[in-house]
């Protein structure tokens, strides 16, 4: 697979240019505002150290793209911010992680009330084995609200996904295809209206059609949501995000910039070894 | 020319000669028969069985003159005539309900417990480690332990919530197990997927985990009943024998199919011993339902998950 993508990557570097020239024009210019910000953060899991002193502004209502080599701790990071690494026993957070400049591992703050703030789209899509219309009302519903039939419709359409399942909202969203699946998921995440979105590498098990669906799906998004994507593919992060940051294999962010600068002209070396292809 | 041919043709045919397979192919085919006959054992044994009892069913029909519908409709009696296993059947559907809202909530609820929330530490292990022990305890344990603590115990005698009891202790560790197994089925990507949604843990439970669990726990916990419902000896023990009559509620004595037939079977009349041959006829008819409706729900629904 790496070998595979590798190639790929360098013959598509005439396209990966222009597409971040277009993507600049439509939001490059407006002021940045922080929502997400990390300081000094160090994550452990048990003896090992997963992430090493990462500090980053994650600007609102942009895509921040999170790259780097298997095991560099990019979803590690993601899962940081929604608490999501609190399942894991071992795990061990220290520094700071602020979501609207609230530390969100301050004692008072309740990971279920973060999460209801900010979703998650996870790799594997993972709809519940309900009907459509109950994955999509599930989060208004665990917060004691009704969801009408707006409700649904709206999150179905915010996921590009109303059109192809209006005539089924009550057959399983299991009976869908991967793609249809993984938008599903996506509204699910967004029914709430969280103010950011996760996505674990959202598009790694689907094919190139559905996850083109999901990319441009990625930029009407932001509109509306902050989006922070982890993924394996750099042409996805140079197509799709404003911002991007490489981590490398240690959990060490070693850049963090717009996603011109860090496709065009990289300051750390390492940085331009893997982007280029040279290892990774 | 001519002579390569030859000896090309000799070399495809001598290629494999110093293989001899013939005895592994036998030792393949006799092994093969020996496995299918180990595997028919058991079908065979149980229709021997179903033969024997339907004809003993038969000869009762009809050489002894027992009328279904009076065998439905009749109370147990002492004069072989006008005895009935109206009363049996019904207080063993009410021991099957009884012991059904005993052991199900108990059993779901620490199977939950133990997958859901227990820690994976030492203590966890010994309770799972202590139930797989009570699921191998002999029957008639139960059943002592029913009378020692319910019967005689508390005092309320040999009715039908002391054998509830027995049988609730014999299924739940059965109970747990089988809603344990469900619960794991349940992929974590899901449960990931509703607290990622801003679920708590027990809502990712009770509206996600649950319903998708719920077909196995139901065909585990029938298939639990199942088992209870042919147990003799902890109503033995407990003393639900030599009662006759449908019992009036939760709180009188009585004699289920199994204890029923036990006592029929034990009479030195041939015509008691044919009127436990239709006994076992109609506790096996629960059985083979409450089976076929287990094996019904896990068909469909294991697709849906």
């Amino acid at each position: 697979m790496p070998t595979q993508e590798t190639e790929t990557q360098q013959a598509d570097d005439q396209l990966i240019t222009t597409d971040i020239q277009h993507a600049e024009s439509t939001r490059r210019e407006q002021p940045d505002q922080t929502v997400l910000e990390a300081r000094d953060l160090d994550v452990f899991y048990g003896e090992d150290q997963a992430l090493r002193s990462v500090d980053i502004e994650i600007p609102e209502h942009k895509v921040t793209a999170i790259i780097g080599p298997s095991g560099c701790g990019k979803s590690t990071f993601l899962r940081c911010i929604n608490r999501m690494n609190d399942m894991i026993d071992v795990c061990r957070v220290q520094g700071e992680l602020t979501f609207r400049s609230k530390n969100v591992y301050d004692e008072d703050v309740d990971p279920v009330a973060l999460r209801r703030k900010i979703g998650q789209v996870f790799q594997k899509p993972n709809p519940f084995p309900k009907s459509i219309r109950d994955n999509v009302t599930y989060g208004l519903e665990v917060q004691g609200k009704s969801a009408t039939d707006d409700d649904v419709e709206r999150a179905l359409r915010g996921a590009a996904l109303w059109d192809e399942v209006k005539d089924q909202l009550d057959s399983s969203g299991l009976d869908l295809s991967g793609g249809q699946q993984q938008r599903l998921c996506i509204a699910r995440a967004i029914a709430p209206d969280p103010e950011v979105i996760l996505m674990d590498e959202p598009t790694s098990g689907l094919d190139p059609v559905a996850a083109s669906k999901i990319e441009d799906l990625i930029d009407e998004l932001v509109e509306d949501y902050t989006v922070v994507i982890v993924t394996h593919n750099m042409q996805q992060a140079a197509r799709i995000s404003d911002k991007t940051a490489v981590f490398l294999t240690g959990g060490n962010l070693v850049e963090f910039d717009d996603t011109a600068s860090v496709f065009e002209d990289p300051e750390d070396d390492r940085v331009e070894d893997y982007i280029t292809g040279k290892f990774g | 020319m001519s002579t390569e041919t030859e000896t090309g043709v000799e070399d495809g045919n001598t290629l494999f000669s110093d293989i001899d397979l013939s005895w592994e192919h036998r030792k393949n085919e006799l092994f093969r028969w020996l496995l299918i006959a180990a595997s028919l054992f058991g079908v065979v044994m149980l229709a021997l069985l179903l033969f024997d009892v339907v004809t003993d069913f038969y000869t009762g029909l009809t050489e002894f003159n027992i009328s279904l519908y009076e065998f439905f409709t009749q109370d147990g009696s002492q004069e072989e005539t006008r005895a009935g296993f109206k009363g049996a059947v019904i207080a063993s559907i009410m021991l099957m309900i009884m012991t059904a809202v005993l052991a199900f909530f108990v059993g779901v609820g620490s199977a939950i417990y133990l997958e859901e929330y227990a820690p994976d530490s030492r203590i966890t292990r010994l309770i799972e480690a202590n139930l797989a022990n009570l699921a191998g305890v002999p029957s008639i344990v139960y059943g002592l332990l029913a009378l020692a603590a319910v019967v005689n115990g508390i005092g309320i005698g040999p009715i039908l919530i002391a054998g509830a009891v027995a049988l609730g202790l014999l299924v739940m560790p059965i109970i747990i197990v089988s809603t344990q197994e469900a619960l794991r089925a349940v992929p974590d990507s899901v449960r990931n997927g509703s607290y990622a949604t801003g679920a708590t843990k027990w809502q990712t439970i009770r509206r996600v985990v649950l319903p998708a669990a719920i077909p196995g726990i139901m065909t585990g916990t029938i298939l639990a009943l199942a088992r209870a419902i042919g147990e003799t000896a902890p109503l033995i023990m407990v003393g639900a024998l030599f009662v006759n009559r449908t019992p009036s509620g939760p709180t009188d004595r009585f004699s289920a199919m199994p204890t029923q037939i036990y006592n029929w079977a034990a009479q030195p009349s041939e015509h008691f011993i044919h009127l436990a041959a239709v006994g076992i006829v109609v506790l096996l008819s629960f059985l083979f339902v409450m089976n076929g409706v287990a094996i019904y729900i896990r068909h469909r629904y294991e697709t849906e998950v």
